[in-house]
C-alpha cells in the first residue's frame, strides 16, 4: 500500500520535473535566434524536411476528406431538399476543424515521430554531446530551426489542406451529384467570414503547430539514449501531440466560437 | 540534395501558402477587395426580430444593400432597435419604405427586406423606418389559429 502511495508521488515528481524541463528547454531554444547568415540555411533545409516532405500526405488526405465531406452531406441535405447548403458546410467544417486538427495529427504522425527519431539518435550516438564540446549549442543549431521550421510549415500546411478540401468537396458535389455551382459558392460565401472563421483557424492551427512541435524535439531531446529509448519517446510524441490537439482544439472551440 | 534547390523548393511551398489563404478569402470567404467601402446607418425598430443578428443581411429586392450591425433592446418601447449598416451608394431610399423581416427559403437565415414606398423624399443617415413588420412566428401564428382568433 504504501508503495503505490510512494509510486504515486514519484510520478508526480517526475511529471512536474519534465515539464520544468520541457519549459527550461523551449526557453533556451527559443532565446538563442542563430545569426541570419548561419541560421537561415538551417531553417531552410528543416523547413524542407518538415513541411514540404509532409506536403503529399496533407493533400491526398485534404483530397479525399473533402470528397467524403461532399459525399455525405450531399446525402444529409437533399433530405431537406436543401443540398445547395453543401458548399457552406464543406467549407465550414473543413476551415474551423478538420483543417486544423487533421493537419496536426498527420503533422504529429510524419514530420513530429521523425524529429523525435532523428533528435533521439543524435543524442544516443553523442552528437549532440560532441556539439557541446565544440562549443556549439545544440539548442541553437539543432533544436531552434526545428523549432521555428514546425511553427512555420503547421498553418501553411492545414490552409492548402482546406483548400484541397473545399476543391475536393467540389468535385464531388457539383461535378458529380450536380448542385448548381453558384449556389455552392454563393452560400459558401455569405457564411464563411474571413476574420472569424479562416483567421481563427489559422491561429489554432499555430497552437497546434507550436504545441507538435515542441513535444516532437523535445521527447526527442530527452529520451533515454538507447534504441528501445528512442522507440518509446516516438511513440509519446505521437500519442501526447494527438492528446494536446484534441484537447486544446475543444478550449480554443469553447474560446473562439462558443458564446459565452 | 544540394542546398539552392531545397531553398527553391521550399519558397514554392510558402508561395503555395500565401496562394492558399488568397483562395480561403477571396473564393471561400468572399472578401473582396472594395467590400470595405462607405456605409451609413439607419435604424428600424420592432416589435419581435426573431432570428436577425449581427451581420445579418439587409436585402432590397433579393440584393444585398448592407448589413445588421447591432441589435439592442429599446428600454422605453420594449421594441428590438436594430441599427442597420447600408452601402453608400444605395443613398435614395424613399421616406416611407417599411422594413420587413423575411426568411430565404423555409430554413434558410432571416434577413432584413426594404420594402420600397412612393415618397419623394429619400431617408438620410440616422432616421428611423416609419414601418416595420415583424418576424413571423409559426407557434404564434399556430397558437392564435387553434384559438379561433
Amino acid at each position: 500500500m504504501m508503495d503505490r502511495i510512494a509510486a504515486l508521488g514519484r510520478l508526480g515528481f517526475n511529471v512536474v520535473a519534465t515539464v520544468g524541463r520541457a519549459g527550461y528547454f523551449l526557453g533556451g531554444a527559443l532565446a538563442g535566434v542563430p545569426k541570419p547568415a548561419v541560421g537561415f540555411p538551417l531553417l531552410v533545409r528543416q523547413l524542407y524536411s518538415v513541411g514540404v516532405l509532409s506536403l503529399a500526405i496533407v493533400v491526398v488526405s485534404g483530397l479525399f476528406i473533402g470528397m467524403v465531406l461532399g459525399l455525405q452531406g450531399y446525402t444529409i441535405l437533399s433530405d431537406y431538399g436543401s443540398e445547395a447548403a453543401v458548399g457552406q458546410m464543406i467549407a465550414l467544417t473543413l476551415v474551423r476543424e478538420l483543417g486544423p486538427v487533421v493537419t496536426a495529427l498527420l503533422f504529429a504522425g510524419r514530420a513530429g515521430s521523425a524529429l523525435t527519431a532523428e533528435i533521439g539518435l543524435m543524442k544516443a550516438t553523442e552528437q549532440l554531446s560532441s556539439m557541446e564540446m565544440m562549443g556549439v549549442d545544440p539548442l541553437r543549431r539543432v533544436i531552434a530551426p526545428r523549432l521555428w521550421a514546425g511553427f512555420i510549415a503547421m498553418p501553411i500546411l492545414a490552409v492548402i489542406f482546406s483548400v484541397v478540401g473545399i476543391w475536393g468537396g467540389m468535385l464531388v458535389s457539383v461535378d458529380w451529384l450536380g448542385v448548381f455551382e453558384g449556389a455552392f459558392w454563393g452560400n459558401m460565401q455569405s457564411s464563411v467570414s474571413f476574420v472569424d472563421d479562416v483567421l481563427n483557424g489559422v491561429v489554432k492551427t499555430v497552437v497546434f503547430g507550436f504545441v507538435c512541435t515542441w513535444i516532437a524535439v523535445f521527447q526527442g531531446y530527452d529520451c533515454v539514449p538507447t534504441s528501445a529509448g528512442i522507440s518509446s519517446a516516438t511513440t509519446k510524441t505521437v500519442v501526447y501531440s494527438s492528446l494536446a490537439v484534441l484537447g486544446l482544439d475543444f478550449v480554443l472551440t469553447a474560446v473562439m466560437f462558443g458564446d459565452f | 540534395m544540394a542546398q539552392r534547390t531545397t531553398e527553391i523548393i521550399t519558397g514554392l511551398f510558402m508561395i503555395a501558402g500565401l496562394a492558399a489563404v488568397l483562395v480561403l478569402a477571396l473564393q471561400v470567404s468572399g472578401l473582396s477587395p472594395k467590400s470595405a467601402g462607405d456605409t451609413y446607418t439607419l435604424y428600424a425598430n420592432f416589435n419581435d426580430v426573431g432570428g436577425i443578428a449581427p451581420r445579418g443581411k439587409v436585402a432590397m429586392a433579393g440584393v444585398k444593400v448592407g448589413s445588421v450591425r447591432s441589435v439592442t433592446l429599446d428600454k422605453e418601447t420594449f421594441q428590438a432597435r436594430v441599427e442597420l449598416a447600408i452601402d453608400a451608394d444605395v443613398d435614395n431610399i424613399p421616406a416611407d419604405s417599411s422594413a420587413v423581416i423575411r426568411t430565404s427559403g423555409i430554413l434558410g437565415d432571416q434577413y432584413i427586406d426594404i420594402s420600397i414606398g412612393g415618397d419623394m423624399e429619400s431617408l438620410s443617415p440616422g432616421d428611423s423606418f416609419y414601418s416595420t413588420q415583424s418576424a413571423m412566428n409559426l407557434e404564434r401564428l399556430i397558437t392564435n389559429f387553434a384559438s379561433g382568433k
